[in-house]
């Protein structure tokens, strides 16, 4: 069991590129640390410095407390579980989960009871004589885990290991990566592009952009209180809308309409600067159908008419689609949101808006609705640098 | 796909006649094997009086007399230590070569490709002065070096392709795992290239096997003379008769053991070896 601390560690490949730029990152012993962003973001990248597969430019790098720069992967007592899992096919599982411990020079005693052991605690048992070649993703994926666990590192790296599994499965396996994380106790480092995956999981979340460290906290942090537009577009499904405003006094002035600040909203907009461009930003859950919200709760916000695109249907809950009026908000970090989400090119003036209603709503699509809006949740940020204005 | 009959005839005719064209010259010689001297020219296929006399005259003499046995002997082991050492090195090479990059590899790769096709019968002149100077004439290292140099960009060809095919995640996953460099090529990746070892060391040793030009070359008696070297050299009844039964024999003997070699490699050469390791 070990902390794992990143000082400034950056990462220059030969063509020029920085993959990772100037990380500060600190994990505690046995937490469960999640580093989430998109594509080309550097997370793997700054996960395979931590195993050593890839050599540190700049920089410190501690596991527990030795400076582990120089250290080949097998000195540091770190076990990875790779996105492809990386088995070795011309060996049978047992073989597979034995080889760590074969290198290391373990006793054959030892080495067939971890093994078993590890086989229990994955529901391995009965496949341990099997090829790789025969098992199911989802077996394929245990046999990578366990590989892991005989070992018992200080250390366990995981580089996107659901991303492989059909949806079904991969919901099933978060839990069991979930309970294993917290029977063993082990400090876990877990890269991923998904951010559901990310909001479960984790002690503690990392959000990583083009290299640099955007935001690292609880999901909940993460959610409530997003320190910029990215880390903002980023957590949650689905994401949050922004909209261009104008800040006046005590006033917001949206395409929704013009709305009054609450002490807790204009503390959101503590530091707007007169004149400055600003971007609202506001959750899907932030709204509701203004015919069902009580009465005590509709004071807390402002209801506006809205033509509504698209009614999607969850069963849980339902989506309503709609367009506000006038420009989009734009900035950089809201272009890269749109490139990772595939939706850069997507036709259409005004920004397209996304509302969580009940389920039991009666808005229909293609007719006008009356919603309303928490204004209490509303987020500001400021257009150029993206960074939130709560101050 | 629902062949008629008339399609599945004309493939069969097809068929028949290309395997007719390739195995008749080799039924051929076999039916000349088992001829009388007498009876070789009498131009009848299929031998009028069936005798084993040409393959006992092979063997007559024992190893220090006989025109065969030597020759086969010295064919075997020049043929099993190339393939040896040209494998052991082609897979360093290989190796390195698939999975670095190191400044002049193009310039190695493309070396590697001009030696292979560089005519190998302009070398001959240089190599029997060379040999002789050097007093490796007529000895088995003197037929491995050519041996070597031609074969091992082959072999490196071969082992680089499927060096390339095996994921670089496994090497990675074994470095994770407690493995050296060496460790992680002798316990993970050189299983997993067996096809591609086994392929390279069927095509050198047939290369060594087969070859006519240095073994005529570079020896000058049965110390080191290979068989399709001493085949040449065979003598009939008399100072007027071909040995012709006696070749067709030895080369009827001569293909056998690389017969038995391809077969028996041929089995390990089993694709899919890598299935299952990722995903994809």
């Amino acid at each position: 069991m070990a902390e794992i601390a990143l000082k400034g560690v950056s990462k220059r490949f030969p063509d020029g590129f920085e993959a990772v730029k100037d990380m500060d990152l600190e994990i505690s012993d046995g937490e469960f640390m999640i580093l989430v962003g998109p594509s080309g973001c550097g997370k793997s990248t700054a996960l395979r410095m931590i195993a050593g597969l890839e050599d540190i430019t700049e920089g410190e790098l501690r596991i527990g407390d030795r400076v582990v720069n120089q250290m080949a992967p097998k000195e540091r007592d770190i076990a990875m579980v790779f996105q492809n899992y990386a088995l070795y096919p011309h060996m049978s599982v047992r073989e597979n989960m034995a080889f760590p411990l074969k290198l290391a020079g373990a006793p054959d005693d030892e080495i067939t009871s971890k093994v078993e052991d590890a086989a229990r605690i994955l529901d391995l048992t009965a496949h341990l004589d099997r090829r790789p070649a025969n098992l199911s993703g989802g077996q394929r994926q245990r046999v990578a885990m366990g590989r892991a666990i005989v070992r018992d590192p200080s250390a366990f790296l995981m580089d996107e290991p659901l991303s492989n599994l059909d949806a079904k499965l991969r919901v099933q396996m978060r839990t069991e990566v979930a309970r294993l994380q917290n029977d063993l106790g082990t400090t876990t480092v877990y890269v991923t592009h998904d951010q559901t995956e990310a909001m479960t999981l984790g002690d503690r979340v990392a959000v990583m952009r083009a290299g640099l460290l955007q935001q690292v906290g609880t999901p909940a942090e993460l959610y409530a209180e997003p320190d910029n537009l990215f880390v903002a577009g980023f957590i949650g499904s689905p994401a949050m809308n922004f909209m261009p405003a104008e800040i006046d006094g005590d006033v917001a002035k949206l395409p929704l309409g013009e709305v009054k600040l609450s002490d807790e909203a204009k503390a959101r907009a503590a530091s707007a600067e007169r004149g400055h461009k600003v971007i609202a930003g506001i959750r899907p859950e932030s709204f509701e159908d203004a015919a069902i919200v009580s009465g005590e709760v509709r004071d807390r916000g402002q209801t506006f008419k809205a033509k509504v695109d698209l009614v999607e249907s969850m069963g849980s809950e339902q989506y309503a689609y709609f367009r506000l009026e006038g420009e989009r908000a734009s900035s950089a970090e809201l272009d890269e949101l749109a490139k990772d989400a595939g939706a850069e090119d997507l036709p259409g003036d005004g920004d397209q808006v996304v509302a969580r209603i009940a389920a039991e709503s009666g808005i229909k699509r293609g007719t006008d609705a009356e919603l309303w809006v928490d204004t209490d949740r509303l987020h500001f940020f400021d257009a150029e640098s993206g960074r939130s204005l709560k101050g | 796909m629902h062949r008629g009959t008339r399609e599945y005839a004309l493939w069969s005719i097809g068929m028949l006649v290309i395997l007719a064209f390739a195995l008749i010259p080799v039924l051929w010689i076999v039916a000349l094997s088992f001829k009388t001297p007498a009876t070789i020219t009498d131009q009848q296929f299929f031998p009028a009086e069936f005798s084993f006399e040409n393959y006992e005259s092979l063997f007559t003499g024992g190893i220090s007399e006989s025109p065969f046995i030597r020759p086969l002997v010295n064919s075997l082991l020049i043929a099993v230590i190339s393939t040896s050492i040209a494998i052991v090195l082609a897979a360093f090479a290989a190796y390195a070569i698939a999975r670095l990059s190191f400044p002049g590899k193009a310039l190695i790769l493309a070396g590697a490709l001009a030696i292979a096709m560089f005519p190998q019968i302009s070398t001959i002149g240089p190599l029997f002065d060379m040999w002789r100077a050097i007093g490796i004439y007529d000895t088995y290292i003197g037929l491995i070096i050519p041996y070597l140099t031609f074969a091992l960009p082959l072999a490196i060809y071969t082992l680089v392709a499927f060096f390339r095919e095996i994921p670089w995640d496994l090497e990675q996953a074994a470095a994770v795992d407690g493995a050296t460099p060496f460790q992680a090529f002798r316990k993970v990746i050189v299983p997993l290239a067996a096809p591609g070892v086994f392929t390279a060391a069927i095509l050198v040793f047939i290369f060594c096997w087969n070859d006519f030009l240095f073994a005529i070359s570079l020896t000058s008696s049965d110390a080191s003379r290979t068989v399709p070297a001493a085949l040449a050299f065979f003598t009939g009844d008399s100072q007027f008769t071909e040995p012709t039964g006696n070749i067709a024999a030895a080369a009827v003997l001569v293909t056998i053991p690389i017969i038995i070699f391809v077969l028996f490699f041929q089995r390990r050469i089993v694709a899919g070896l890598t299935a299952g390791a990722v995903k994809g």
